[in-house]
């Protein structure tokens, strides 16, 4: 039994408390004496501060104080520091100062924050700040912004350009000459708002007497945040505990360390009494990152039979205002090494310019670069197909690195650890009746209906990842993960892990995972996870990281305890330990396997200590730290079908499947889950989301009223079905699954409409294809 | 000036001075400590504050405490009877209708009113009456799979 539940859909034991409203979250948190916190933020893309008055606003009932960024500053509290510097790209890093002093670069940047007794108080006193501002002039667009003229947002930092990166495989020149055929392509990858349904939030709470600092905060990376907050505001380290309670999503949008972290610390201790703040929706879709927002200009070089030759891009990766906690890793590393695609391509270089404007920092939203490199690598391919003639499945054919179990290396320098992907297609495009479709399209065009056919294939880099390659790319941590098993007497167990999962699930994951390496109830153990007091040190959940990591270091704790207990084992039943086997939770000496002591047996014994062999100690713990040996490259094949109203430029959503492999799965239920809801934020990229500012830095989607979340009626039944290659970086081979969908679903919904709309002679279209957006580009095809 | 309101919330009646401008969301959660249920926006957009007021789902972030006076209301905490969950929860459980919990609450809610005025909802049936919801982690598949099993069980 204890075999079979690794690999079983069972159901989540976080549920109960979510689904009785019981489960915490950070503005759940109550503590005595809590007084609360609002931040005045700035109606302008780009003002100097010219004064803040303050005087009525500490006047109004219940206020405790209203604070400056000139007031942190005195106080040492320091610049939010930006924890990813990619080497040979001359980044600039202008300071990022929690509250504005000088000058606002974005709306949403904070001014000034407010504490009072109550709430309302404090919003109602935020609201009274009187903040004189002198407009500058202001840019909001990536490639403006480079241009000659152009609003400068920090000094240091010409034409806006914060860094440029390059990466180069192969000879790309050469592979264009020799061409026969180039497709090109203007690509706008536009910003998103991560809409994480619970919005940030923290609750600070300072103990003068010790110096000790506790912060509640809804992160992804409670460990990671604990060390950028003991750099910045000059606690140290070991006075900080940072818990991330339960955590309302986070899509990437709660990775960063952020200005309020220091706004409520210092608050705190200047008060000595706790401070919550927590964000309006209005206030997030300002102050928490932004996701994407990429202009492309790409080619594609190839052959007439369909080979490519070479793939070159330009890219200005719009980087907001100030470098959030990983921007600069986004657009390059994540982005620019994965241009191969699951294709050979032989020769690749994409020069990518990071850019500054007067909008909300941009980070990682799930995918993080990913979907960038995917889409522009995607509609390539389609665009090739169509200028060839030839269907866009037999170009992905042509193309395809062939099935490897033991590394393929592209051109840009990456390994991916094994694949199949003309396995994954092979299924998509039956579980689609492909063929079938196509005559149906046919069918369809002679009557003057628009059916498209999209076909994204897809592999992904994930599983953050080897800390010595963080460190050779410029990310300021690592990105190992540990664990720790303890037995209890009563052969019950706790789990301690470093990661901080928030919906993905992995307290069962990880349950499953025990129960099955040593034969112990499922009900029998418990994870804890999200406390930097009650957990070893982790770099959180992020990058599809969690399991592909996570599960490693647990994996090593099993072992120690599992090579541990045999020890015990063979001592108890006078025995050599080279004879004892294990299996479904019972240690027993080889060809005997009535002499034998269960795990139960072995962590009682172990605990009570009271007949140990020479040399080992009492106890049953283990501890582990799991640095993998490489990234793990997920990747599968989704088919998006779609018809489209030539008079309306409504587009219909009639099927969509995806084929994924994400190595072993371990919770199949768990695993459909997150590509469910991966496939819904792609597809919301493609046809509904995008964040929109005007010419003077107004964020016009800065509402749930004004940007579209998908919605339940939005979409067809998925239809969902995985392949299994395992992966030789963790002992489970598992690789990560909390990404893909994003990444596969906005490319397959394009080159769906595009598909559809061939025959009218349809360019490029930007995103989102909203029906005015697909009706005025049929207009303009058939003028 | 404080007003004086008296609700009953999950059977107990609940007296306190509030606000004239207190939503009723916030006297849940803040005056009445009942956390479970969510505020996810401020434009009445996502659901996660869906509660019943005298049998209907009502997002609690359209009304002030003042205009509960006298209601009956119903919250997440209010939904399972001695210990035991209510059918649509175990339905989100047993279905994985839910992935971060944040929008579950109000989500559940909206589906006990659904089911309430259709009790054997088709998929696109329940697509539609949870549209007043949003979800972000689930793509709602597994949600409506939730809401259809629930209806099914309730047959039952």
């Amino acid at each position: 039994m204890a075999s079979r539940i690794l690999g079983s859909g069972i159901k989540r034991r976080e549920d109960p408390r979510l689904v009785t409203g019981q489960a915490k979250y950070t503005d759940d948190i109550v503590l005595p004496g809590m007084v609360y916190m609002s931040v005045v933020r700035s109606p302008y893309g780009h003002a100097r501060i010219k004064r803040i008055d303050t005087k009525k606003a500490a006047a109004m009932p219940g206020v405790l104080g209203v604070y400056t960024g000139q007031q942190l500053k005195e106080a040492g509290f320091g610049p939010i520091p930006c924890a990813w510097v990619v080497p040979g790209s001359d980044t600039k890093t202008p300071p990022y100062p929690p509250v504005a002093i000088d000058i606002v670069r974005y709306t949403g940047n904070a001014v000034a924050f407010v504490v009072a007794h109550g709430r309302s108080q404090a919003r109602d006193a935020a609201d009274a700040v009187d903040v004189s501002y002198e407009p500058l002039p202001v840019v909001v667009d990536g490639f403006k912004a480079t241009q000659p003229k152009a609003p400068q947002l920090h000094d240091g930092v010409p034409n806006n350009v914060c860094f440029h990166w390059h990466v180069t495989g192969g000879d790309v020149d050469a592979a264009f000459k020799s061409a026969e055929v180039i497709v090109k392509d203007h690509i706008i990858n536009q910003r998103l708002i991560p809409n994480a349904m619970e919005p940030r939030g923290a609750v600070a709470q300072y103990l003068g007497a010790t110096g000790e600092i506790t912060l509640w905060s809804t992160t992804q990376n409670p460990h990671i945040a604990r060390f950028l907050i003991s750099l910045d505001t000059g606690i140290p380290e070991q006075k900080i505990r940072v818990i991330a309670p339960e955590v309302g999503g986070g899509f990437g949008s709660k990775i960063p360390h952020y200005p309020e972290d220091s706004m409520a610390i210092f608050a705190s201790k200047i008060l000595n009494r706790p401070v919550k703040w927590t964000e309006s929706r209005s206030e997030n879709y300002r102050a928490t990152i932004h996701g994407r927002d990429h202009i492309q200009d790409v080619e594609l070089a190839a052959m007439k039979d369909g080979t490519i030759v070479g793939l070159r891009a330009k890219v200005w990766a719009n980087l907001g205002a100030y470098l959030s906690t990983a921007s600069t890793g986004i657009p390059t590393i994540l982005h620019g090494l994965m241009l191969s695609g699951v294709y050979k391509i032989p020769n690749i270089h994409e020069d990518v310019y990071g850019v500054f404007t007067n909008t909300t920092p941009v980070d990682a939203y799930r995918g993080a670069g990913r979907p960038e490199a995917t889409f522009m690598v995607e509609r390539m391919i389609d665009l090739l197909a169509h200028e060839l003639k030839m269907d866009p499945v037999a170009v992905r054919r042509k193309n395809m690195i062939p099935p490897f179990t033991d590394g393929y290396q592209v051109a840009t320098g990456l390994t991916y650890d094994t694949g199949n992907y003309e396995g994954a297609l092979a299924k998509a495009l039956e579980m689609a009746g492909y063929e079938k479709l196509r005559k149906q399209q046919a069918e369809m065009r002679a009557k003057g209906q628009y059916l498209g056919i999209g076909l994204c294939t897809y592999a992904e880099i994930c599983g953050l990842g080897p800390s010595q390659v963080a460190g050779a790319v410029g990310f300021g941590g690592g990105l190992w993960e540990s664990a720790i098993v303890r037995f209890h007497p009563s052969g019950k167990v706790n789990v301690m892990v470093g990661i901080s999962p928030h919906g993905q699930g992995e307290e069962t994951t990880f349950a499953q995972i025990v129960a099955s390496e040593l034969g112990v109830g499922v009900d029998d153990v418990e994870i804890t996870h999200g406390d930097t007091e009650k957990t070893p040190m982790g770099w959180g959940t992020y990058g599809s990281r969690g399991t592909a990591v996570g599960s490693g270091a647990l994996m090593g704790a099993l072992k120690k305890i599992k090579d541990k207990a045999k020890t015990l084992t063979a001592h108890l039943l006078e025995a050599s330990v080279d004879d004892i086997d294990y299996a479904d939770g019972k240690f027993f000496v080889k060809g005997s396997p009535g002499k034998s002591k269960s795990i139960q047996d072995v962590a009682l014994m172990a605990n009570v200590a009271w007949n140990m062999p020479a040399g080992l100690e009492p106890g049953l713990e283990a501890s582990s730290f799991f640095d993998p040996p490489n990234f793990v490259y997920p990747f599968g094949a989704h088919i998006a079908v779609v018809k489209v109203d030539a008079e309306t430029g409504e587009i219909s959503l009639e099927r969509y499947i995806a084929v994924d492999d994400c190595g072993k799965v371990i919770n199949p239920m768990i695993v459909a889950g997150q590509i469910h809801g991966g496939i819904a934020q792609g597809l919301g990229q493609a046809l509904w989301e995008g964040a929109v500012y005007d010419d003077d830095g107004q964020l016009l989607s800065g509402s749930m009223m004004d940007y579209a979340v998908p919605k339940a009626a939005f979409f067809p039944k998925f239809e969902l079905a995985m392949t299994e290659t395992l992966t030789k970086v963790n002992p489970l081979g598992v690789k990560g699954i909390g990404e893909t969908g994003t990444i596969a679903s906005t490319p397959a919904l394009y080159n769906a409409v595009a598909d559809a709309l061939a025959p009218l002679g349809v360019k490029t279209i930007n995103m989102p294809l909203t029906p005015e957006r697909v009706w005025r580009a049929i207009r303009e095809a058939r003028s | 000036m404080k007003h004086p309101v008296s609700v009953t919330v999950n059977g107990a009646k609940q007296v306190a001075d509030v606000e004239p401008r207190l939503l009723l969301v916030h006297f849940l959660r803040d005056t009445l400590g009942l956390t479970g249920t969510n505020v996810g926006c401020d434009t009445s957009q996502c659901g996660a504050c869906t509660v019943f007021i005298d049998g209907q789902a009502v997002k609690s972030c359209t009304v002030l405490a003042v205009q509960a006076d006298g209601a009956k209301v119903t919250t997440i905490e209010g939904l399972a009877t001695n210990g035991k969950l209510h059918v649509v929860q175990q339905a989100f459980w047993d279905k994985h209708g839910l992935q971060c919990g944040f929008c579950t609450p109000g989500m559940i809610m909206t589906a006990c009113d659904l089911l309430q005025r259709n009790p054997d909802p088709s998929e696109e049936d329940v697509r539609h009456g949870i549209e007043g919801s949003l979800c972000r982690c689930t793509g709602y598949q597994n949600i409506v799979a939730a809401v259809r099993e629930a209806a099914s069980q309730m047959k039952a």
